[in-house]
């Protein structure tokens, strides 16, 4: 089978080399054929991906240990989902969920296109299966997921436990196919450069692309970061680092782009900046995937010695080189059709935001190479912790807080001042009688930014409140709906509008909840034995016994602690530990069981004011003794003797365990961070949607369709009910 | 005054905003950051200032006392080694052996690290490590 998925491949690679060339041919001689014979091409490349992609999940499915690299990253007993998931945890089988996705991305571009863009679009096929070709060559002499073992493995060595984790498992397939899809955008653009077609038809055949890529991108961080506080037992959800970094930034500029193509669709402005920040996102997409994949930051996710960086790093330099002097050249073409006449306008704001979520990339940028960047420097590698990045990404989030609310209010061109005062005034009033009655009733004034952060919230929260509800408002008076209805038929009319402030909405919310939970969040380190209870903020925890629960798989030691608030019980947490056997042979035949990865499982108790976070950390050393002889007793026994063994010692220390660590955190409001990220993403979808006119078109034409079908069967055209 | 020379002030002043502010995220940046270190760079070093200590647990040398984790940390290409005494989460992945960075300064011979620093590479995508 491994020769199979091969072929696939080495067919693939030299599928793309064709399509660049008949592509280009194509468009250069302008001979409509040669780049048809490229878009088939580029179908023809996803059918062999699918199958490429298909061959390796079979294999996973099927413990097929002749592939490498299932051998190295799953096992027998891993469940079936990790198993489907375990591709991607390896080098190789991410590289080909790179080509898979981007050979679906492309295809699915250019047949929407086939019968517009007739200019542009082979340049952009050539661009996209340049880099289909990048990764295939990556993957054909260099790192390829079909390499065969000889003799076969009986068992994998499965995949590390702090991955299994349903979050985990589709984080990377988000994260991969945003990163993928910005190429489709990019691709365009340059297209759109190269050909001097440089009206909006590129972006407005390309914006869904963005979008989605955008919400893949959203998601895969969301998904990360749920991880992260589920999992890894720090009790965080984003700590700064480079890998985090690395999906953040290209998100910004996604989010600079996907705001400032609205200024050069609606003002005919913006034409340099968007092209370079089309170019930037996905150069940052590369960056990304550089991180991730070359070892060249410290970091937690640091994936070792690999042999993509370098030729990574080349492709990085040729597509931000390039593009750059392509745009350089062009520039007399990107002249902007007016200039920005007011601040009182809204392209001023967009231009705003823009900025910000560009500078706010900048300083992560330097702060995630910094290592790198003083080593040039000073010979010296040092690096910058969470709390300097949080100095300047507070007052950035705060800024774009207010300007996020500001936006809608304005319209395009220019606003009076008087205008001005009228569509603010009452955002403004709400949010000072906000601040104020924070000032009051709580001691937010500790932190002055997380104070103006909840006051510029409510601004653009009552903002928001001011849209949907004109909008309505509006609606009921021409049609006569009920409210609800009218402000639901109202956003179904505009989908991208209301698709967008929804997902202003979320992002606020979720703005407002990791201000809440990074500066008002109370951490304790309790150390218990069964018995012993402590306090933290206004909950007591009490430790009543540790329980083990073996299976095949691991062993784990779950603490069950008592909660109880004002004297009252309400509730039980049970933070876990997981302990996973090791193939390490020097462990000894019941040590094994002990001496391999660990991960921690949360107890949590999640409310819409904030969650109670525990996690558990036993001292296993009394059990070393009994390990010991164990060890030695148990060396030629079978399986079977051994498991009893285990679980005799297991339940043996847990019948009287000695004094665990419990790190307990009252996290508060972090819940929304969650909900206002389902509000972002639901909003982009509710936007990426088709509008109801090209649905109404398409239900137009079906009608059509059907009454020439009917009329022309002689059925009755008058029977209209 | 005419628009295009209104423009080029605009200009100037907003590079030189930028500048300024690019000065300052170079300034904090250099003050705020810790150096990465190996223990045979600052082993007898009485400096005190506060390092990133980067290497490999060395073997049979964790041992925990209470809420007290201590081990040495050795070169990650040498043996020469330092106490390194700890507190706080320690994370799932640490284990003997392994590549972890922990920040701290060196007191009396003893690396004391700050509280919840400790840092261990991610073995699981580690292929170079997992075979040797």
């Amino acid at each position: 089978m491994t020769s199979l998925g091969a072929a696939a491949l080495a067919v693939g690679f030299l599928t793309t080399l064709y399509a660049i060339g008949s592509a280009i041919y194509g468009a250069v001689r302008r001979e409509r054929r040669w780049v048809d014979s490229s878009r088939l091409a580029v179908y023809g490349f996803m059918g062999l991906m699918v199958i490429c992609f298909l061959v390796l999940e079979i294999a996973f499915l099927r413990n097929d240990f002749a592939f490498q690299t299932v051998a190295e990253h799953s096992s027998t007993t891993t469940p079936v989902f990790y198993k489907m998931t375990a591709m991607w945890s390896s080098q190789e089988g991410s590289l080909l969920l790179w080509a898979f996705v981007l050979s679906i991305g492309s295809s699915a571009v250019l047949y929407l296109t086939r019968n517009s863009q007739r200019q542009v679009a082979p340049w952009a096929t050539a661009v996209l299966m340049g880099l289909a070709a990048f990764f295939c060559g990556l993957m054909l002499f260099s790192v390829s997921p079909f390499v065969r073992l000889d003799p076969v493995p009986v068992e994998g060595a499965g995949l590390t436990p702090l991955l299994r984790n349903p979050y985990m498992a589709m984080h990377p397939p988000m994260i991969y196919s945003g990163y993928v899809l910005f190429s489709i955008p990019f691709a365009f653009a340059i297209g759109a450069l190269i050909t001097r077609r440089l009206d909006t038809t590129w972006i407005r055949s390309t914006r869904r692309f963005a979008l989605v890529a955008w919400i893949f991108l959203g998601i895969g961080l969301l998904l990360g970061a749920r991880w992260s506080y589920e999992e890894l037992g720090w009790g965080g959800y984003w700590g700064w680092d480079p890998v985090e970094n690395a999906a953040l930034m290209p998100w910004l500029l996604g989010t600079a782009f996907l705001h400032g193509i609205q200024v050069q669709e609606r003002r005919g402005m913006l034409k340099i900046w968007n092209t370079g920040l089309v170019t930037a996102t996905f150069v940052f997409c590369l960056i990304g995937t550089f991180l991730v994949r070359s070892g060249v930051l410290q970091s937690i996710h640091a994936f070792g010695a690999s042999t993509v960086g370098g030729p990574l790093l080349v492709l990085i330099g040729i597509t931000s080189l390039g593009s750059t002097l392509l745009i350089w050249s062009r520039r007399k073409d990107l002249q902007p059709e007016r200039r920005i006449s007011s601040p009182l306008s809204r392209e001023a704001i967009f231009l705003i935001n823009n900025l910000l979520l560009v500078g706010l990339t900048a300083v992560i940028f330097w702060g995630t190479f910094f290592p790198l960047i003083s080593e040039a420097v000073t010979g010296v590698s040092s690096s910058l912790a969470a709390p300097w990045f949080a100095d300047y990404v507070a007052p950035l989030g705060v800024l774009l807080v207010l300007f996020t609310g500001i936006g809608p209010l304005f319209a395009w061109g220019q606003l009076s001042g008087s205008a001005a005062l009228r569509v603010l005034a009452w955002p403004v009033a709400l949010a000072v009688l906000t601040v104020i009655s924070l000032l009051i009733f709580t001691d937010v004034s500790s932190s002055p930014w997380a104070l103006f952060l909840f006051g510029f919230a409510a601004f653009t929260f009552v903002a928001l409140a001011q849209e949907f509800g004109r909008a309505a408002i509006t609606r009921r008076a021409l049609t006569g709906e009920s409210l609800p209805v009218a402000l639901g038929s109202a956003m179904a009319r505009n989908r991208r509008r209301y698709g967008g402030y929804t997902a202003h909405f979320g992002i606020v919310v979720l703005l407002i909840a990791v201000t809440a939970s990074s500066s008002f969040q109370t951490k304790e380190d309790l150390r218990l034995v069964p018995g012993q209870s402590g306090k933290v903020d206004d909950y007591t925890l009490s430790y009543e016994k540790l329980v083990v629960d073996p299976n095949n798989e691991r062993i784990a030691f779950n603490a069950r602690l008592a909660v109880s608030k004002d004297g009252e019980r309400i509730g039980t947490l049970t933070p876990a530990r997981q302990y996973y056997p090791t193939q390490d042979p020097s462990a000894g035949p019941i040590g094994r069981y002990f001496e391999g990865e660990a991960t921690s499982e949360v107890g949590l108790r999640t409310s819409g004011t904030g969650d109670l976070w525990t996690a558990f950390q036993p001292d296993l050393a009394p059990i070393e003794e009994d390990v010991e002889a164990g060890n030695k007793a148990l060396a030629d026994a079978g399986p079977v003797a051994q498991g009893i063994a285990i679980v005799a010692i297991a339940d043996a220390y847990a019948a009287d365990p000695p004094a665990a660590t419990f790190r307990v955190i009252w996290d508060p409001l972090v819940i929304w961070v969650w909900i206002g990220g389902i509000f972002v993403v639901g909003g982009a979808l509710f936007a990426v949607w088709p509008t109801s006119s090209s649905r109404q078109r398409a239900e137009v034409a079906k009608a059509a369709k059907a009454a020439r079908e009917a009329s022309g069967s002689g059925a009755n055209p008058g029977g209209r009910s | 005054m005419d628009p295009s020379r209104k423009r080029k002030i605009r200009l100037v002043v907003s590079l030189s905003v930028a500048v300024l502010l690019a000065a300052g995220l170079v300034y904090t940046s250099f003050s705020a950051s810790t150096e990465a270190r190996e223990p045979s760079e600052i082993i007898g070093s009485t400096s005190g200032s506060t390092y990133e200590l980067t290497g490999k647990v060395v073997n049979d040398t964790v041992v925990r006392r209470g809420e007290d984790l201590r081990f040495r940390i050795r070169d990650r290409e040498g043996s020469e080694n330092l106490p390194v005494s700890y507190s706080g989460t320690i994370p799932d992945a640490f284990r003997e052996g392994r590549e972890v960075i922990v920040t701290g300064s060196l007191q009396g011979g003893v690396f004391v690290a700050e509280r919840d620093s400790l840092v261990t590479k991610c073995p699981s995508k580690f292929t170079a490590e997992e075979k040797s």
